[in-house]
């Protein structure tokens, strides 16, 4: 089955990676790049997205099309990459997310097939 | 129907509905489809059983009628229609499969409400009606909920097996909470007209028997089955002939099940053998130290601090440090048990019996106005008539 995992940053995380000396800042990406290495036989694709004051977003469900300047959702939680894996089960997908060495949420979705 | 008949029957669908939809599960592929099949079987017999009888081989009842449905809404799953058209009941002797149900049931991406549900349903073979009922919520709302987790189950690929060594663990302390809750809403239903709803403790122990059955080495699922047991041993004495609760202070200790007791014990004791104490374990071994004292004031409260000392180190809850306050009011005095007592107050200002234990405090220290506004406040925190009732007493006494 396919999932994405969504990975969601919080305002604490953002400091705690901020607040990180070049050493262990370095040590933290290379975690992750570990992390992808290691599940690459389940992983399609994944990206890392840009922070969400980068994030435009359009309504569509007013009269005319909305622009507005940031994320859909203003919360305290954000979205900040995914992950598109194939793997045979929630179980599975569970565990995978259950090793993931940053961002501290990750939401699991099957991908409608 | 007499209530005796009542029971076997419920004893009945309970023995036979796990079996049926594990055994479906397998023969058909899908685990909605062939728990819908069992619910409609389930239905048919609390139809047709209390006129007719219970037939001689349940099962294969139960089965007939889930196969006649079957073929007929499966009809366009060809595939699922063809396997359940070559079997006739009993089928082979299948591998009790319920395991694998129960952990399906109770899976962590399921909220617990449809844990509770689909577990009852599914393991146990209650209709929607009989568990809407027992949690006093409309039918309608259970329905939703079976559904929806179904729907999840099969839309985000919940698998239907028994998990892997290294989530064991963390999955069983899943089960347990289920069948904790479910035997607790049984034993002490929290609302409601009817203080004990006998139905669901029932299930509870049906449920924790049949874990311990699957997973025989599993301490904590001896220590769940023992806890339950115990209770339920004492329950003859529990209340008196108005519904009235008697406090385990003054229960006549001789109506007790005293041969269930010593099978808890050494149940309990086999468990701690396996060298992995849990929070059921210890929980068990307390109500142990209180069902084997003969009289009340034989408790071995000291032995009873350390266990909840033990407990605390597992599983540091405000409710345990609760408890042990009161075990400790009996091995250092209640000025000390009060004062762990306040210092609860603010996780448990919302609990009855935090402010009911309070008042026993006061009262033993002599502060009989304070001890009064304590019992009234926990009388406005709790809904079960028979805790309102002693509640009610006590107010009335002092």
């Amino acid at each position: 089955m396919k999932y994405v995992l969504m990975f969601a940053d919080t305002e604490q995380f953002a400091a705690d990676l901020a607040a990180m000396g070049e050493g262990e800042r370095a040590r933290a990406y290379a975690r992750v790049q570990e992390w992808f290495a290691e599940n690459q036989d389940k992983i399609t694709h994944h990206a890392h997205l840009m922070p969400p004051e980068t994030a435009t977003t359009v309504r569509l469900d007013g009269g005319e099309p909305l622009t507005t300047d940031g994320p859909y959702v203003e919360g305290k939680e954000v979205v900040s990459g995914y992950a598109e894996i194939d793997v045979a089960d929630l179980d599975e997908a569970l565990r995978l997310a259950r090793t993931w060495p940053a961002c501290p949420v990750v939401e699991i979705r099957p991908i409608a097939s | 129907m007499t209530r005796a008949g009542h029971a076997e029957l419920a004893r009945v669908v309970r023995d036979h509905a796990g079996r049926l939809a594990a055994a479906l599960v397998h023969l058909v592929g899908d685990f909605s489809a062939a728990e819908d099949l069992v619910q409609d079987a389930i239905e048919a017999a609390l139809a047709h059983w209390p006129v007719e009888g219970i037939p001689d081989r349940p099962d294969a009842w139960l089965y007939a009628v889930a196969r006649r449905r079957g073929l007929d809404v499966l009809r366009r799953e060809s595939r699922h229609r063809q396997k359940l058209a070559l079997v006739a009941w009993p089928a082979e002797p299948l591998p009790d499969d319920r395991l694998r149900l129960i952990f399906t049931c109770c899976h962590p991406a399921l909220p617990r409400s449809a844990q509770v549900a689909l577990t009852l349903r599914v393991v146990c073979g209650l209709t929607t009606a009989q568990i809407a009922k027992a949690f006093l919520v409309p039918e309608s709302t259970v329905g939703q909920r079976i559904t929806r987790a179904k729907r999840k189950i099969s839309d985000a690929g919940i698998p239907y097996r028994i998990p892997a060594d290294d989530e064991l663990r963390d999955r069983l302390g899943v089960v347990l909470a289920v069948i904790y809750l479910l035997f607790n809403e049984g034993y002490l239903s929290s609302g409601g007209q009817q203080a004990q709803s006998r139905d669901l403790a029932d299930d509870a122990e049906f449920l924790a028997a049949l874990l311990h059955l699957l997973m025989p080495t599993e301490p904590e699922v001896a220590g769940l089955l023992a806890l339950i047991r115990l209770h339920r041993a004492r329950r003859a004495a529990r209340f008196d002939e108005d519904d009235e609760i008697i406090q385990l202070q003054h229960q006549d200790r001789s109506r007790w099940d005293h041969d269930a007791i010593a099978d808890a014990s050494r149940l309990i004791g086999r468990a701690a053998a396996l060298r992995r104490p849990g929070p059921c374990q210890l929980q068990a071994a307390i109500v142990a130290c209180h069902a084997e004292a003969e009289r009340w004031e034989d408790t071995d409260w000291t032995q009873i601090v350390v266990l909840y000392d033990m407990l605390l180190h597992l599983a540091p809850t405000p409710v345990t440090r609760l408890h042990r306050a009161i075990a400790l009011r009996y091995v250092t005095g209640p000025a000390a048990a009060l004062r762990e007592v306040d210092a609860l107050s603010d996780d448990l200002g919302d609990y009855h019996l935090f402010h009911a234990t309070r008042a026993e405090l006061l009262r033993d220290l002599g502060h009989a106005d304070r001890a009064r506004a304590a019992d009234e406040r926990a009388l406005t925190l709790t809904a079960n008539p028979a805790e309102r009732s002693l509640l009610r007493q006590r107010l009335s006494w002092a």
